[in-house]
């Protein structure tokens, strides 16, 4: 008779020792616990004062990817309620655009503009989505998927905000320190607060509605107003990243509701692991650097993210943090099948 | 005027119920997604293209084997991609999605973007019917989408495939206990679906020339129709697609062409808002929306 083994999966015993039992006894522990949180953070703070030795392209790309880590954060925040969007774009483009006509037409500097276009765009996009909050998933994703293209189409028609031309020589940011600095810690405040507020009470109501919804309607909660919350601190994270963006490239247009900006995020997210905040962020730090290596592709690269949706989909569905957390809190042993 | 509204918007409403069948067939019939449509739909028109320019086949041989091709290839994204995720409803959409966006993105790469990508029509020439000029090909589209639609009311209604199409989107456990293989009635419920796409495409796209954004559009049609008329019911598309087309025609007329996608837009939410079900939609569909 052949032999089999299989691959039994065991929690560390600092795991066990630092997890519920809040008596950290050594720094070990405490390390144990506080490394994983602290590091990145570090990382993320100390990347804009080392712009000398990066170089100031890779500053660039920096910014980027906190834009859409940003849009892949609000895109989880939405997925933890049971919203799959497939257009981060509406929020990037309301908020990008909100600010660049803040900008243009009455001439607000960027330190009104940029918080302006955040809750505006967030406002105008919870409004848009609030017909639509009482749909669940497929029929959700599809109007979402719809209203980035419709809107642009809508501006392109209409020919207001610029039309295809869109607004340019919109004002720059003050220094280099607020263009490197504002998007790496909006990104920490969201993650961190995202983070938080789904282990609040609240965000428990929040995932009772992802699981089963008619329990929580049962319960006498009015389930559209937490979905309409929602959307809104979703549509926040994601308008600030567009307002921010329209400041910085100094020049808002229709890219702005371009397909990029929702498959992307969503990538970034599937690719990090659902549901975790920081899964999304990882995948985003892995996907943009990469895609600005792959510049040269053109559009070649949306391809290029569309295949690595479906390996991830298919592959590897838990994503890439959930994975790494495995492997950092439980440790793996080959053991024969009785 | 009249005249021209009417027969245009008669036109309009079957190329959109052409477009909307086959998607409806496979997502909303047997509940299989298939995102995907519109990558498709442009393939089909890209691969008879090629078929006709460099393999220079006659034109009903070159139909044929894009039809099965694709059909063939739907076969298979079943049994390669779908099948591993299959049951986890959202999975299957980003996953076709991303199959439909990668398949656009890869054809705008190519450069398949100029004027020269276009369909020969079947037939030349055309007629007058009641003082509104009206070409060969869109009385054909009349004709193939009308006999498309009879089709496809026969034989989800009176077949023993398309029954168990509708048998596994019903309860696929009860249809597994009576005999019904799922995952090949979904394979082939997906192979059904993309050659009706391949068959849309062939007969609209010698209207215009083919470009990438159509394939976007194509999946935004599909859906609206679907929506408005319930996912489930050939009677719903048929509705859905003439109040669309009708609704399209009279903006392109009074207001402008532009205004026309906005158009999907108001009606998807009024459905909504109002039945949200769909005009034809059962219960049990209303469950899974809302």
């Amino acid at each position: 008779m052949a032999v089999h083994y299989r691959k039994e999966r065991l929690d560390r015993g600092i795991k066990a020792r630092s997890e519920d039992i809040f008596a950290l006894s050594s720094y070990r522990e405490m390390l144990y616990l506080l490394l994983p949180r602290a590091l990145p953070v570090i990382a993320l703070l100390s990347l804009p004062v080392l712009k000398g030795i990066v170089g100031l392209y890779w500053e660039k790309v920096l910014v980027i990817t906190c834009a859409i880590a940003l849009l892949a954060v609000s895109w989880d925040l939405l997925a933890s309620i049971g919203l799959v969007c497939l257009g981060q774009a509406l929020f990037f483009g309301a908020g990008a655009y909100l600010a660049g006509f803040l900008n243009h037409s009455l001439g607000l500097p960027p330190f009104l503009t940029i918080p302006f276009g955040a809750l505006g765009g967030a406002v105008f996009s919870t409004l848009l989505l609030l017909p639509v909050l009482r749909l669940r998933g497929i029929y959700f994703a599809i109007v979402t998927l719809t209203l980035p293209l419709l809107l642009a189409r809508f501006i392109e028609t209409t020919k207001i905000l610029g039309g295809t031309e869109g607004l340019s020589a919109l004002s720059p940011l003050p220094n280099i320190w607020f263009e490197l600095y504002i998007p790496v810690l909006a990104l920490l405040v969201c993650l961190f607060g995202f983070r938080r507020l789904i282990n609040e009470d609240y965000g428990l109501v929040l995932q009772g509605i992802r699981d089963n919804d008619r329990a929580v309607m049962s319960s006498a909660i009015n389930i559209y107003r937490f979905k309409a919350q929602a959307v809104f601190m979703a549509g926040v994270a994601g308008a600030f990243a567009g307002a921010f963006m329209t400041h910085y490239y100094q020049f808002v247009g229709m890219p702005a509701f371009a397909l990029d900006y929702s498959v992307l995020p969503l990538t970034c997210a599937v690719l990090g692991g659902v549901g975790t905040f920081a899964g999304p962020t990882v995948g985003a730090f892995i996907l943009v650097p990469l895609s600005e290596v792959l510049r040269a592709f053109g559009t070649l690269r949306v391809v290029f993210y569309s295949a690595i949706l479906i390996i991830c989909i298919v592959g590897l569905p838990e994503g890439v943090f959930p994975f790494l957390q495995r492997k950092y809190h439980q440790f793996e042993r080959v053991v024969k099948v009785e | 005027m009249i005249a021209s509204m009417v027969v245009y918007g008669l036109v309009n409403s079957v190329i959109l119920a052409l477009i909307a069948m086959g998607f409806s067939l496979t997502f909303g019939i047997s509940g299989v997604a298939n995102f995907a449509y519109g990558g498709f739909y442009l393939l089909s028109g890209y691969l008879t293209w090629m078929l006709l320019k460099y393999l220079e086949f006659p034109l009903a041989l070159a139909i044929l084997v894009t039809v099965f091709a694709v059909g063939f290839l739907g076969f298979i994204t079943y049994w390669v991609i779908l099948l591993r995720v299959r049951g986890i409803v959202l999975s299957e959409v980003i996953a076709t999605f991303a199959l439909g966006v990668g398949m656009l993105e890869f054809f705008r790469w190519k450069g398949f973007v100029t004027y020269e990508f276009t369909l020969p029509s079947f037939i030349k020439g055309g007629v007058e019917i009641a003082g509104v000029p009206l070409d060969y090909q869109r009385l054909f589209i009349i004709g193939i989408g009308l006999a498309l639609v009879l089709f496809l009311y026969f034989f989800t209604h009176h077949t023993r495939i398309g029954l168990s199409f509708r048998g596994i989107a019903q309860n696929e456990r009860t249809a597994i206990s009576l005999g019904i293989e799922s995952d090949w009635t979904a394979a082939l419920s997906l192979a059904f679906g993309s050659g009706m796409a391949a068959m849309a495409a062939i007969v609209i796209l010698p209207l215009g020339i083919i470009s990438i954004n159509v394939g976007y559009d194509v999946l935004l049609i599909a859906v609206a129709v679907g929506i408005i008329g319930g996912l489930e019911s050939v009677p719903g598309i048929l509705t859905g697609s003439l109040i669309l087309g009708y609704a399209q025609v009279i903006t392109g007329m009074y207001l402008s062409p532009e205004w026309m996608m906005v158009v999907y837009l108001l009606a998807i939410v009024l459905v909504l808002a109002i039945k949200p079900s769909g005009l034809f939609g059962k219960f049990k569909e209303l469950e899974e929306r809302v």
